[in-house]
């Protein structure tokens, strides 16, 4: 859930780009001012407050915040003030060019973004670099680390929720017997965490930890100075996150197995699927799906 | 019989001539009938004393009277539809179309492969590289995977420096050919499937400069791997082959596929240059080849794309 906290009465655009100018002017920053207005800003707003501040003042308001801030502050104001493809093109060209900590990074934008939103950054990333994100990280990464880095940021995921239980079992197989064998690098290893849908991938860790007993991340747990295991691990933990997951399975099993589900999570869980909606979700929507699950009274 | 010749003719090459069939055949009596399939060679005589089709000439004359359907169906199709269904079918008849996959990876722009991969999903249900990692199993598979997943750079920007490693890079793999394919050396499919086109022509440009020969014409290069950097760098005659080939005698169905699909697919982008490198190479002009192989209604498709706008 979102943190951001806008005024109820927001000012004008135009009044806004006047503070922010006047936040520059002089011998220092005011970056209080700064603070107030963009931190308390949504996208959108945002954006509108880029365009306007260029075309009254003929420059680019990141231009100016580059002039005037330095450092973490500087950098997390430009970060936040770029839209999303291009903050994701910025953070991947400069993970590029760092050492090892940074494959996280690119990992972690290759998967933990929609299709839609992976390819907008990889069209921001042409725009702004000339060149094409995948060639960056080709030429920069080698050995194990791009052989999973290359295909998961060149993927376009189907993003459906067709999800084929005969493939999730074979597909479970194939990573179970790959990591048993350690052979953490394997081609059909990394073909199925980089190539198969969210929820495809969702369905087969599910068969894993049925068939297997354990949670895959337990399993990639070998060796603790391994980097290339480290990323792997992170790359199955950021796939394995499936939000859409529960709207979708109380609303299709609430007619039909809902009961059935909701023992099944307390057993395994040792908590109730009701408290822990209650924990992670909030207003409107919490209560929702709370009723589905039969809480309170019709 | 003058007749039959005709007729046996009207049914063989590319299409069927249908205005022949239908004044031959259409005005024949039962005894003209009885002659064709007594000398046409697609009938056989049954053990119950009669002349009984030959199902497999059957089944050749359904796709001659399909390809003029086909091509019409093709060309209506929007190009996202046009070239995720051409990769499904491709992946569905196994290695030996390949190539086909390689082509339209390579010889279509960024945004016209993202749209074939976006179609791609509404129409299957999985992803292009889903779909092309899970199905092919040769040592071509990581080459043709990264080629469907590239969305390269299209600006002219070259560095040189850069093309000439990259170019050292090719050849080193190509004299460690007996150890390695280089089909699957890592460097090869790097370089292949994320360089923009006009780096990659520099690459070659500078692979003939410190090898002394061509990429394609080195002996231990993998006919995928060559198909891909023709497709990459030159298109049109990589086209042209593919039509020639269509068109020859003997060639396989699928080979003959070519034809409708690289008229269908290059009619608004590049036929016109395809069909000078087609002259230039084959020492006829590409019309006048489809003139004589293909037939009736398909042929006359085919002329009318290519003469659009003339």
């Amino acid at each position: 859930m979102s943190t951001l906290t806008v005024p109820a009465q927001v000012p004008s655009v135009t009044e806004d780009c006047e503070q922010l100018r006047k936040a520059f002017e002089g011998w220092g920053t005011n970056e209080q001012l700064i603070i107030s207005i963009l931190a308390h800003r949504n996208a959108a707003q945002r954006k509108l407050i880029r365009q306007t501040y260029a075309d009254t003042y003929g420059e680019d308001l990141l231009k100016s915040l580059d002039k005037e801030l330095t450092n973490d502050f500087e950098r997390v104001v430009m970060l936040w003030t770029l839209d999303p493809a291009e903050r994701d093109a910025f953070l991947a060209n400069e993970a590029t060019k760092r050492w090892t900590s940074s494959n996280q990074v690119l990992m972690e934008i290759a998967c933990t973004r929609s299709s839609k939103q992976l390819l907008e950054a990889r069209q921001a990333y042409h725009a702004r670099f000339k060149k094409s994100l995948e060639e960056d990280v080709g030429y920069h990464t080698n050995g194990d680390f791009r052989k999973l880095l290359l295909p998961l940021v060149t993927a376009y995921r189907y993003e459906g929720d067709e999800v084929n239980i005969t493939l999730a079992k074979s597909e479970a197989k194939i990573l179970h017997e790959k990591i048993s064998n350690k052979a953490y690098n394997d081609e059909d290893l990394i073909r199925i965490l980089a190539t198969r849908s969210k929820a495809q991938i969702n369905a087969t860790l599910n068969q894993y930890k049925n068939v297997y007993g354990n949670d895959i991340d337990q399993d990639l747990e070998a060796d603790p100075k391994d980097e290339y295991l480290d990323l792997l691990r992170a790359t199955v933990q950021c796939l394995g996150t499936d939000e859409g997951a529960l709207t979708r399975v109380v609303t299709t099993r609430a007619e039909v197995d809902l009961k059935v589900i909701k023992d099944e999570y307390q057993r395994r869980n040792s908590v109730p699927l009701d408290r822990a909606v209650v924990k992670d979700t909030s207003g409107d929507y919490e209560k929702m799906l709370l009723a589905l699950l039969g809480h309170g009274d019709a | 019989m003058a007749e039959i010749e005709a007729l046996i003719k009207a049914f063989s090459g590319h299409g069927v001539d249908e205005k022949t069939v239908i004044s031959i055949l259409g005005n024949s009596q039962p005894e003209h009938r009885q002659a064709f399939r007594k000398e046409g060679g697609f009938f056989a005589e049954d053990e119950r004393r009669f002349e009984r089709w030959n199902d497999h000439h059957v089944k050749l004359l359904k796709h001659e009277f399909m390809r003029f359907k086909n091509a019409v169906v093709l060309w209506a199709m929007h190009p996202w539809e046009r070239d995720a269904r051409l990769i499904k079918e491709a992946l569905k008849k196994g290695p030996n179309s390949n190539s086909v996959i390689v082509e339209i990876a390579s010889t279509r722009s960024s945004d016209e492969l993202l749209g074939a991969r976006k179609a791609y999903h509404s129409l299957f249900e999985h992803s292009i590289e889903e779909d092309v990692a899970s199905h092919i199993h040769g040592k071509e598979k990581k080459l043709l995977v990264a080629l469907v997943s590239a969305y390269r750079y299209e600006g002219p920007k070259v560095k040189e420096d850069v093309a000439k490693s990259e170019a050292k890079a090719l050849i080193s793999a190509v004299k460690n050919a007996e150890k390695q394919n280089p089909i699957e050396n890592d460097e090869v499919v790097r370089i292949l499937s994320t360089r923009s086109k006009p780096h990659l022509k520099s690459v070659f440009k500078h692979y003939k400069e410190i090898a002394g020969q061509h990429f394609e014409d080195e002996l231990d290069v993998h006919l995928i791997l060559q198909a891909a950097v023709q497709c990459l760098i030159t298109p049109q005659s990589y086209f042209s082959r593919v039509l020639d080939e269509a068109m020859r005698d003997g060639a396989d169905k699928n080979t003959k596929k070519g034809l409708t699909r690289v008229l269908v697919t290059r009619a608004d982008v590049d036929i016109r240059a395809i069909s000078d490198d087609y002259r230039n190479h084959y020492a006829i002009p590409l019309a006048d080849k489809i003139e004589a192989k293909a037939k009736g209604s398909y042929k006359e498709f085919l002329l009318t794309l290519m003469a659009r706008g003339n």
